[in-house]
């Protein structure tokens, strides 16, 4: 294999791996704050994307209000459903909560899957990248497209600005002690629930961005989250669960990976990430950034 | 899990209830093909004992897998591939299973070291090899085709191609792994179980090896998984890849809680309930999924007892 294939392996792996990144990012943050296993995160992901595509259709809303609104309305679902429903859930095994947004998944894709049909009459649609982003930039010995570097500096920014904001900020201090030690902050007069439920927002208004993103590269249809999720869970494990700088580093790292293993033996490309999941687990149980379990 | 009944029977009272279930569920099974189509009865038992395998492992050891298919789905494929070879019924059955279990040794190995949603995880990360191998090794497994057109060779003077032999032959299977499963769950063994479920370190305290009994249970609820899976495809004379589908594990979880966790009657009625529901909802216009998803919430919010457990619950406090 030559330089130049192996390179564009090494980007198309990059940009793979900022949906991993930002995805697992998200359920890192609402893992390691809220101890609630997201299993809805990949359809929140297809909904950000579906989102994008339905404002597009219904008001004519282009590329960059969806990056900025879609997030949004994806986030403030996310509230309400953290408000009516996951609530009622706290206390009990983290285990009910992955099966209340199990539950939730098929609900929601099921759910898409009609309007789409009824609605936009189509069950998968295509999604136009903004014309600013189109092209390629020559990056010396290969040419790659822009939209796909824009995705992989993006995640780039995102990622350190949550980073940023939870180690470093007062809000962040607010946050890790809210879900640290619940009715100590109380008794610094801050309202936790609300906190937690911000949080929730933020995770998901993250999974929303994926699928913003998203859209123009991979086409826009119900099930776009379902297998994503998936190695999504593989990447959080590698990690370490609820790890913000493991959650970034691994997606980044199992992108690259899977791609240039696929570039050498293509039939391992998706298997090979759960491959390198049980040997990190065999080595290291807890992950590669993870505390050691048991504390929870 | 404060909501999920303990199965020791404290009186003679729960003793009579549970030979009552028994022989009324029985019964049940006995005249199911005269009440809906054998195929779909057969479905009932497969995935009920399905149901049953993985309750061993949550219901009675607090382990969550969401990776079961790895086991229905491995034996489902080894079992067609031995029908296809012009193995016998029984001999292709008893080697899907073996299969499930060589499976299950390093999975078991490797996740029961997990606890609470790691667990979960790795379960399910496991599965997804296990698909993956499925959809890439397309000359054995057919990848998206799946497998079809294997024999299933008449015994003893059954003719297997009659969907009601078929389903009385698995009633017989389904008898064997039901009651390996009660009386894995009625011994010490069991005790011990549910002992390391409730307080693994007290239960470490008394001398009992936590990891050892998991490592056990997973062992069992995986062989027990693989029967169901290779009634399944002999059942149906077909294999798809969704036998290994993340789905597939998420089904028979969902199948479980509607029946009622921990009450080894409850998941083989929930298997049942879930896919009545499904054959009725295939023939209405209301679509499969938001039905199914809005039980399964319904279910995990209000309902967490299930059906067979909330039933027991309510009789208990008479």
């Amino acid at each position: 294999m030559n330089t130049q294939l192996l390179l564009i392996q090494v980007f198309n792996g990059l940009v793979n791996g900022a949906f991993y990144a930002l995805l697992s990012l998200g359920l890192a943050v609402i893992f390691g704050m809220l101890r609630i296993v997201n299993f809805m995160h990949g359809a929140l992901y297809m909904l950000g994307a579906f989102t994008a595509f339905a404002l597009g259709q219904a008001f004519g809303l282009g590329f960059w209000p969806a990056l900025i609104l879609a997030p949004l309305i994806v986030g403030a679902l996310g509230m309400l459903l953290e408000r009516t429903l996951l609530s009622r859930l706290y206390g009990l095994e983290p285990s009910y909560n992955l099966l209340l947004t199990f539950g939730l998944t098929l609900l929601t894709q099921d759910l898409v899957k009609q309007v789409m049909l009824s609605q936009f009459a189509v069950s998968s649609a295509p999604y136009t990248t903004p014309d600013i982003l189109t092209g390629v930039v020559n990056l010396g010995s290969v040419v790659f497209p822009k939209y796909r570097l824009f995705v992989i500096a993006l995640t780039l920014v995102i990622c350190l600005v949550t980073w940023f904001v939870i180690e470093k900020t007062r809000v962040g201090a607010i946050i890790r002690a809210s879900t640290e030690n619940p009715s100590v902050t109380r008794s610094f007069g801050i309202d936790v629930s609300k906190w937690v439920t911000g949080v929730f927002g933020v995770g998901v208004g993250l999974a929303g961005l994926a699928g913003v993103l998203a859209a123009p590269i991979y086409s826009v249809e119900p099930y776009m989250g379902a297998e994503l999720i998936i190695t999504t869970f593989a990447v959080v494990v590698i990690g370490g669960l609820g790890s913000i700088l493991g959650s970034v580093v691994t997606g980044f790292a199992v992108g690259v990976l899977a791609a240039v293993g696929a570039a050498i033996y293509p039939p391992i490309a998706n298997t090979l990430v759960f491959v390198l999941m049980a040997i990190v687990l065999l080595v290291r149980p807890s992950g590669l950034f993870g505390l050691p379990e048991g504390t929870r | 899990m404060t909501t999920i009944p303990r199965t020791a029977p404290r009186n003679d009272r729960e003793r009579t209830m549970r030979a009552a279930w028994m022989i009324g569920l029985g019964l049940l099974l006995l005249i199911l093909p005269r009440l809906i189509y054998p195929v779909l009865a057969l479905d009932i038992l497969a995935w009920g004992l399905f149901a049953v395998a993985f309750d061993l492992l949550f219901g009675f050891s607090g382990l969550l897998s969401f990776g079961h298919a790895a086991f229905w789905g491995s034996s489902a494929y080894f079992t067609a591939y031995l029908l296809a070879s012009g193995q016998s019924v029984p001999v292709a059955m008893l080697g899907g299973t073996l299969s499930a279990l060589v499976l299950a040794v390093p999975i078991a190995y490797l996740s029961v070291r997990s606890a609470g949603i790691y667990f979960s995880m790795i379960t399910l990360a496991f599965a997804q090899m296990v698909y993956f191998v499925a959809l890439q090794w397309t000359d054995v497994t057919g990848g998206e085709n799946g497998l079809q057109g294997f024999e299933r060779p008449s015994l003893f003077g059954l003719d297997f191609s009659n969907s009601t032999t078929r389903y009385y032959f698995c009633l017989a299977v389904f008898a064997v792994g039901f009651y390996i499963a009660y009386r894995t769950v009625r011994s010490p063994f069991g005790q011990a179980q549910q002992a390391v479920r409730d307080n693994e370190q007290r239960a470490q305290s008394i001398g009992y090896n936590p990891v050892r009994f998991k490592f056990t249970a997973f062992m069992i609820s995986a062989g027990l998984a693989g029967l169901a899976g290779s009634m399944y495809t002999f059942g149906h004379g077909v294999v798809s890849l969704d036998v290994t589908k993340w789905t597939t594990s998420g089904e028979v979880v969902m199948m479980t809680l509607l029946g009622g966790t921990a009450t080894l009657f409850g998941p083989a009625v929930g298997a049942g309930l879930v896919l009545l529901l499904r054959d009725q909802l295939t023939t209405s216009s209301l679509p499969v999924g938001i039905v199914t998803g809005l039980v399964f919430v319904v279910v995990v919010l209000f309902f967490r007892a299930g059906v067979v457990g909330t039933v027991q619950g309510w009789l208990r406090r008479r």
